[in-house]
């Protein structure tokens, strides 16, 4: 077991601003960021602000950015840097900042008291509900979201622009309307709320929530375009709405 | 008077894990105005780890099963020291809990003809575990997230609880402070449910969050009531050893449960060696009838390495004691060589992934190296069997909080079922209870400010003060040597002089910083609710002189008739815990049969 210094760079402060510090930490083989931070916090900051839980990739607390790419901390091994380089964590641009690396990410519990509940068909006679593992399959894919908001910190339509909150639910959500909308059981519809409403047609598919996503979610491919070819086969679709429109101006540009 | 916001609510529910969430569903369904305070942000409490499945006797794989079969196997592997009705209520009634939360959206694996299939877990007859792959715990809080959201429940996210308030010694209401801004908050409530969870965070290796602190379990106490079965603590007998960084966080029994099995350093599989009395006549004896039993239940025995929790752990701590463990002090558990890959990856996703991003261990190439972790407290707030009441009125306690259910020894997929069974009896008796007291609300304002002095009295001592992460790790390391998997009167009297002189440095713990977001003062106010529990386990460990479940003593390592007919209550009278014996619950004669039958093979 080898120890050595770890070089930490972390950002601290609040809603009033903020700065970097660096703090030298003692670490082992084997350890992650959050063992690094737990050490700092014990011995160097007790007021070192970091939110986490299980410390094991299961419960999704610990997102925050390190040097810059988003993370979970209790997942991010020491090893992957190079020694003599710190190490910076910041905390999720999207999200307001509390204290140091935690963030307000109430905005996501928001977005899901707008998420209408699943509603399902009535039992069968024998009072079972009979549904074949294939049938639930990608729906299970979904459910193994940790709700780690990373897809959210890195979806450029809410990073870039604070002002789409409001109308955009963001992929974590898709992923819940997409769960709802292909569960074998389910009866509802929300395809127009979707469209409407929760800002679907704003995703351009980049596909940034897929690959930042520590659950391996094919989020993009999975949940959102399916959702949008749903939702296309309503008459509500954004996408169609507004190429119409930009025709229609283009039109009448042109011909002012 | 320290400024404070109030609140008013008939039913107060703490702790936001599957307990405290179906608790906080129920209360509101039964019409009482009902808040769910907790630690955590909402749907991250402890249940999202579990892993295995939902002990439920719904009978899709075995129709053999029944709830008299599942009662009879909690029962054994608690020792006998269950609370006979809560362990007959939770056989009941867990099916229609399971059933429940697939109307709510969960989506369990299935059978070949379409129902809920159910998995093999130690200490249970049959295959009787509903569950999603490895990640059960994760579909379930997230189904109860969902529902108590649609449900338009107040949901209090990272707020923690300092102190409950009584009223002519009946609940009152609690004393909280706001995570985000260290402000205070007082809830004024005509009953309190506490959904805490366990106690592991004062052990060094634990499978435990940061929030198993003990709160509820504490905060009864400190309010009057009842704690019983606090010795018995559940060591799971597989968390993963190395590296140093995740020794201790959970292997699911799910590995045992699909094929995969334990060897020492010597490719032995030692468990052959363990099979106790109780378990003989239904365990395998040699690795040929084991191995054939995953196939043919009808002719073979199982397999040892399925054996209760508390026997394994047992076995695995002797294996590496003389000298037969692995390279980092664990034993193998295989399941590489047994099952192919995309077996194991499909049943176990969240295994593989585990191993694989933080040990750099494939588990369908290698075994993995595993040792017994701090995991469940057995033991909690005394409640009555059928409302979960606690033993001051308006207070009731559900889950890993509550004591009574498990006995000595909670077998695999009990927990899950658990929640939801006694979660929605405390929300429904809570709100029953509420709707029986006269409208006003009242706190005693003498209490409320005793609180809010005690909460914010580690600023007082910014300079100067005792570091509370010190504190804790030094309570950690005393718990770890002195009160671990293997006990002696000796070890257990020197814990608790260290506890004692612990508790006195707590007392001048001083944070740093404001009350912002402030982890110190945080983990300052936990530590009171640590150190108790830490004291009530070794109290009640030093009374109970014989060796039962998860309490073994070396020296009574037999199990000791007298004992085996008493729980041991603890009390807190003006500030001193005692330990006292009480006769079990007498069990009824239909029941006691179910005991006297040999099980067909």
């Amino acid at each position: 077991m080898t120890t050595y210094d770890v070089n930490l760079r972390l950002w601290r402060g609040d809603q009033g601003g903020g700065e970097l510090r660096d703090y030298i930490v003692a670490c082992e083989d084997g350890e992650v960021v959050l063992d690094a931070i737990h050490r700092v916090q014990a011995t160097q900051a007790g007021d070192l602000a970091v939110r986490w839980n299980c410390k094991a990739g299961k419960c999704g607390s610990c997102s925050a950015e390190v040097n810059g790419r988003p993370r979970l901390l209790c997942m991010t091994r020491l090893s992957i840097f190079e020694r003599d380089e710190p190490i910076t964590v910041t905390p999720l641009r999207t999200f307001p900042v509390i204290r140091d690396l935690v963030t307000d990410v109430s905005f996501n519990f928001e977005m899901a008291k707008r998420v209408p509940p699943f509603a399902p068909r009535p039992r069968q006679a024998d009072g079972t509900y009979r549904m074949a593992q294939q049938d639930i399959d990608r729906v299970q894919e979904f459910h193994k979201c940790i709700e780690c908001f990373l897809c959210q910190n890195v979806c450029h339509v809410i990073r870039d622009h604070e002002e789409s909150k409001p109308s955009f639910a963001g992929p974590r959500m898709f992923i819940r309307y997409a769960e709802l909308e292909m569960h074998p059981l389910d009866t509802g519809d929300r395809r127009e709320l979707l469209s409407q409403r929760m800002g679907l047609g704003l995703c351009n598919i980049t596909k940034c929530c897929t690959e930042v996503c520590p659950e391996h979610i094919t989020i993009t491919d999975n949940a959102i375009i399916p959702l949008k070819e749903r939702v296309a086969d309503t008459r509500y679709d954004p996408i169609a709405w507004l190429g119409g429109k930009l025709r229609r101006r283009g039109r009448h540009e042109a011909g002012g | 008077m320290t400024e404070h916001e109030t609140h008013d609510f008939d039913v107060v529910v703490i702790g936001a894990g599957g307990a405290g969430l179906r608790a906080a569903i129920e209360a509101h369904d039964r019409g009482a105005r009902t808040a769910l305070v907790c630690k955590s942000l909402l749907g991250k409490a402890h249940t999202v780890m579990a892993e295995g499945g939902i002990a439920a006797a719904m009978g899709n794989v075995y129709p053999d099963d029944s709830w008299r079969v599942h009662f009879r196997d909690t029962m054994r592997g608690g020792k006998m020291l269950n609370s006979w009705r809560m362990a007959q209520l939770h056989a009941q009634e867990a099916p229609d809990r399971v059933y429940e939360l697939e109307d709510w959206g969960a989506l369990f694996d299935r059978t070949d003809d379409g129902r809920i299939l159910q998995r093999d877990f130690g200490g249970h007859r049959f295959a009787r575990l509903a569950h999603v792959g490895d990640r059960t715990g994760l579909e379930m809080i997230r189904t109860l997230q969902h529902r108590a959201v649609a449900l338009g429940i107040d949901v209090f996210m990272e707020c923690t609880v300092t102190r409950l308030l009584t009223d002519e010694g009946r609940i009152a209401g609690a004393v909280a402070y706001w995570r985000e801004s260290g402000r205070l908050i007082v809830f004024r409530a005509k009953a309190v449910v506490l959904a805490t969870g366990g106690i592991g965070k004062a052990w060094k290796v634990t499978s435990n969050s940061w929030e198993y602190t003990g709160d509820g379990q504490a905060l009864a106490l400190w309010a009057g009531a009842d704690l019983v079965d606090m010795e018995f603590v559940q060591f799971h007998p597989t968390g993963m050893v190395w590296p140093p960084s995740v020794r201790g966080i959970l292997v699911t029994e799910g590995v045992r449960g699909d094929g995969g099995v334990l060897r020492n350093a010597e490719g032995r599989r030692f468990m052959f060696d363990y099979i106790p009395e109780m378990f003989r006549s239904e365990t395998a004896e040699t690795e040929d009838e084991a191995d054939r039993w995953y196939d043919d239940r009808q002719n073979n025995r199982r397999t040892p390495d399925l054996l209760p929790r508390d026997e394994v752990a047992r076995a695995i701590n002797t294996e590496v004691k003389e000298g037969r463990g692995t390279p980092h002090g664990g034993v193998f558990l295989d399941i590489a060589s047994r099952k192919p890959a995309d077996y194991i990856q499909r049943r176990l996703p969240s295994m593989y992934h585990q191993f694989k991003e933080l040990a750099d261990v494939d588990i369908t190439r290698e075994p993995m190296e595993v040792g017994p972790t701090c995991h469940y407290v057995m033991g909690g707030i005394r409640v009555d069997p059928d409302t979960q009441a606690a033993t001051v009125p308006g207070l009731f306690s559900a889950g890993e909080a509550a004591g009574g259910m498990h006995g000595a020894n909670r077998l695999g997929g009990n927990s899950l079922s658990d929640l939801l069974v006694f979660g929605l009896r405390a929300g429904r008796y809570a709100a029953e209870h509420a709707a029986t007291v006269a409208d006003r609300l009242a706190v005693d304002p003498d209490q409320v400010e005793a609180a809010e002095r005690e909460a914010l009295a580690p600023f007082e001592r910014a300079d100067g003060g005792v570091n509370p992460y010190t504190v804790q790790q030094e309570l950690q390391d005393c718990m770890q040597e002195l009160v671990g998997i293997i006990r002696t009167e000796g070890e257990l009297k020197s814990a608790l002089e260290r506890i004692a002189a612990l508790k006195e440095r707590a007392g001048e713990v001083g944070v740093e910083g404001h009350r912002q977001y402030n982890p110190g003062w945080h983990l300052a106010l936990d530590l009171r609710s640590l150190l108790t529990v830490a004291e009530c386990v070794t109290l009640a460990a030093l009374e109970r002189r014989e060796s039962r479940g998860g309490h073994t003593r070396d020296d009574y390592p037999k199990p000791d008739p007298e004992l085996g007919r008493v729980k041991m209550v603890v009390r807190d009278r003006e500030g001193k815990v005692t330990v006292s014996r009480e006769p079990l619950d007498e069990m009824p004669e239909d029941l006691q049969t179910l005991f006297e039958e040999k099980p067909s093979p």
